[in-house]
């Protein structure tokens, strides 16, 4: 198989060999704008559409936010670029020249896709710095992982993230003994650790103060730029209070897109969320 | 101070290390003592047959500790180790049969004596090459570590974990001991192989051997130990745990969960066959018997009641149960299975962290 894709790449004599190309976050194109695209998306579990035709852009540097009923399919649609599931149909692409549907989980990781999930999961039995060096970018292989020793600018970085996350005293704490907001917290500093081009944060305020809301929004908009943030929130207040630019979905697909005004004021949007 | 004693943990010889080191040292020089300079009848005299058993008993210790290292630290929980253990049993039998040369009862110089009593005028193609001692310790770690790697490499690409895993691993024990069992399998059938007389030239009834044996022994649990304790404290065993606490989560973060799973187990799979190859000249015999999935289930309980995720925990375990077992089946031989089931049940509910978990917190109250 792998040798057919050799000689197959031999013969293609403007094409560079994989094996010399640069790593896959380097291949990333975003000359065209934007650094996401899903095309015509649908997946169904057990005959349920949980997405349909779905059609998502997201620009790069941009950070957007997506909301939408529970059980609209957000989640999902984080899982299929992160390529926990597959689609039926459709297209993912990150960038123009990375197919995110040819990866797998580690290969998309690698690429620049960073997730934070709904329900914050960081490694409870481990210290918070360790769980920042599990997600430092960098090699991650078997081989690797046995032998790595930190070097002092991989702990600075780790003391940088520590210190945007504002848990900078909780260094040698296990990471289980955190409370919730912390937990979140430290789930986006593992992200930034990743230093990932793309990050993909679900309900990130779930459960937590107005304060610590603050402390996230913040946080989340200090990314931007740098990096594509892609918020899913519930929190009308809290994505008020970060996006310019809101998505809201509905049954699996695009029902609205635009200003959090022109999003709060379109009558499908207000007839769905009346409706719930 | 909480800060401190977690970095501690971190340490490759940590207190842990250190004492479990300074009492197998201590053990073993004291055993040759007693067993070499006190003379026999002596009360404080230390039998080769009390040898040749504390022997065994660190087999199991190793054996143990290669399960801890994929169930404690990875969240594998095999039930299949037994499997490797027996394997790397075989290779050194093979080699302990060839050993034997023309001194077998039927006095064939090349065949072992069950193939001459079926008849067999040739020596099977495997069966070369075990007359030398470097080949079958190669074996040893070969045969038990590829066959992890085959078996690791299907499942682990394919995502079975947790019971199904599990179950397939006690299908690949019972379908070996079917195996084995077959006489034209080439491995002695039901009776296995035995009647060994002699490993590298020492002859294997001897007290010097037997104590060589278990000094032997000491000297690879120490090692394995101290492997395994390497692997635990570098960042792969850091991923080992996350592996082991939020599979897919460490997957998002870009590891390839698969591969750490296959090397480790890999790993523990050589470890098992040495121990098993260490077993077999001190017991003087391997058999299909080895491969029951009991045994294999029993090695997990050994670990649960020593505690899981220490390493240290899975040695205590091995002891204790197995001294007990030695014990109790002298006494009620029949009531034993109900015994190791009655105390698996007892430490699942009342010490979830084994006996030195237990110790441990009795410990930290005190202090
Ligand atoms: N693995 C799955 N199997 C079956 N149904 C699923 C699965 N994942 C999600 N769903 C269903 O798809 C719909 C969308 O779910 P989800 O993406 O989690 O919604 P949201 O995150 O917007 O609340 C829900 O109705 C959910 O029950
Ligand atoms: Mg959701």
């Amino acid at each position: 198989m792998s040798a057919m894709n050799f000689i197959e790449q031999i013969r293609q004599r403007d094409r560079v060999f994989d094996f010399i190309q640069p790593q896959a976050s380097s291949r990333l194109d975003v000359s065209h704008g934007n650094i996401l695209y899903l095309e015509d998306i649908s997946v169904s579990f057990d005959g349920f559409k949980a997405i349909n035709n779905l059609n998502l852009y997201i620009k790069e540097g941009e950070l957007r936010c997506i909301i939408g009923p529970n059980g609209a399919g957000k989640t999902t649609m984080m899982d299929i670029i992160t390529g926990k599931t597959r689609p039926d149909t459709g297209s993912a692409w990150f960038g123009s020249r990375i197919n995110l549907l040819e990866l797998d989980e580690p290969e998309i990781a690698e690429a620049g896709i960073g997730r934070k999930f709904q329900k914050p999961t960081v490694f409870e039995n481990h210290l918070v710095v360790d769980n920042l060096e599990l997600a430092m970018a960098g090699n991650k292989s078997v081989i690797t992982s046995l032998f790595a020793r930190l070097s002092a600018a991989q702990k600075e970085r780790i003391d940088e993230v520590l210190e945007t996350i504002g848990l900078k005293d909780n260094k040698y704490r296990l990471a289980g003994s955190l409370s919730h907001g912390q937990k979140q917290w430290l789930e986006i500093g593992m992200l930034l650790m990743q230093n990932p081009k793309l990050l993909l944060v679900d309900e990130p305020v779930a459960g937590m103060t107005h304060q610590e809301m603050d402390r996230t929004a913040e946080l989340l908009k200090s990314l931007a730029g740098q990096h594509s943030v892609v918020v899913v929130e519930h929190d009308m207040d809290f994505v008020r209070s970060i996006a310019n630019h809101v998505t809201v979905l509905h049954q699996g697909s695009v029902l609205a897109e635009g200003t959090m005004d022109q999003v709060q004021s379109n009558p499908k949007v207000v007839e769905v969320y009346l409706g719930e | 101070m909480l800060d401190k004693a977690l970095m501690n943990d971190r340490l490759i010889f940590d207190k842990k290390t250190q004492s479990f080191l300074a009492i197998l040292t201590a053990v073993a020089l004291l055993v040759s003592l007693l067993n070499t300079f006190v003379p026999e009848g002596h009360i404080l005299h230390c039998s080769t047959f009390t040898v040749t058993l504390l022997g065994k008993y660190l087999c199991y210790a190793l054996l143990a500790v290669s399960v801890d290292l994929v169930w404690g630290y990875l969240g594998i929980l095999s039930l299949g180790h037994g499997a490797f253990f027996a394997l790397g049993g075989y290779a050194m039998g093979m080699y302990l049969m060839r050993q034997i040369g023309d001194r077998g009862v039927y006095g064939d110089p090349l065949l072992p004596d069950f193939m001459v009593f079926l008849n067999w005028k040739e020596l099977p193609w495997f069966w070369h090459g075990f007359d030398m001692f470097w080949f079958a310790s190669l074996m040893v770690i070969l045969v038990p570590g590829l066959l992890a790697f085959v078996f690791g490499w299907m499942a682990f690409r394919s995502r079975v974990t947790g019971v199904y895993l599990s179950i397939i691993t006690q299908a690949l024990t019972y379908a070996l001991q079917q195996a084995f069992f077959r006489n034209e399998m080439g491995f002695g059938g039901n009776n296995g192989l035995t009647d060994f007389k002699e490993i590298m030239g020492f002859d294997l009834q001897s007290d010097a051997t037997r104590l060589g044996l278990f000094l032997c022994t000491a000297l690879a649990l120490g090692l394995g130990y101290m492997a395994c304790r390497y692997i635990v404290c570098s960042k792969l065993g850091r991923v080992a745990v996350a592996v082991r606490d939020a599979e897919s989560r460490t997957r998002f973060i870009g590891y390839r969960v698969d591969k750490v799973k296959l090397w480790i187990f890999t790993f523990s799979a050589i470890l098992a066959g040495i121990a098993g190859a260490l077993y077999v000249p001190q017991v003087g015999i391997i058999n299909p018997g080895e491969f029951n999935p009991i045994n294999s289930i029993e090695i997990v309980i050994w670990v649960a009641v020593g505690g899981r995720a220490t390493l240290y925990g899975a040695v205590v375990g091995a002891i204790l149960i197995n001294y007990a077992k030695s014990t109790f089946t002298g006494w009620l031989p029949d009531a034993w299975l109900f015994a190791l089931g009655g105390i698996f049940v007892f430490v699942t509910l009342y010490l979830p962290k084994g006996v030195t978990g237990f110790l441990n917190r009795k410990q930290e109250q005190l202090a």
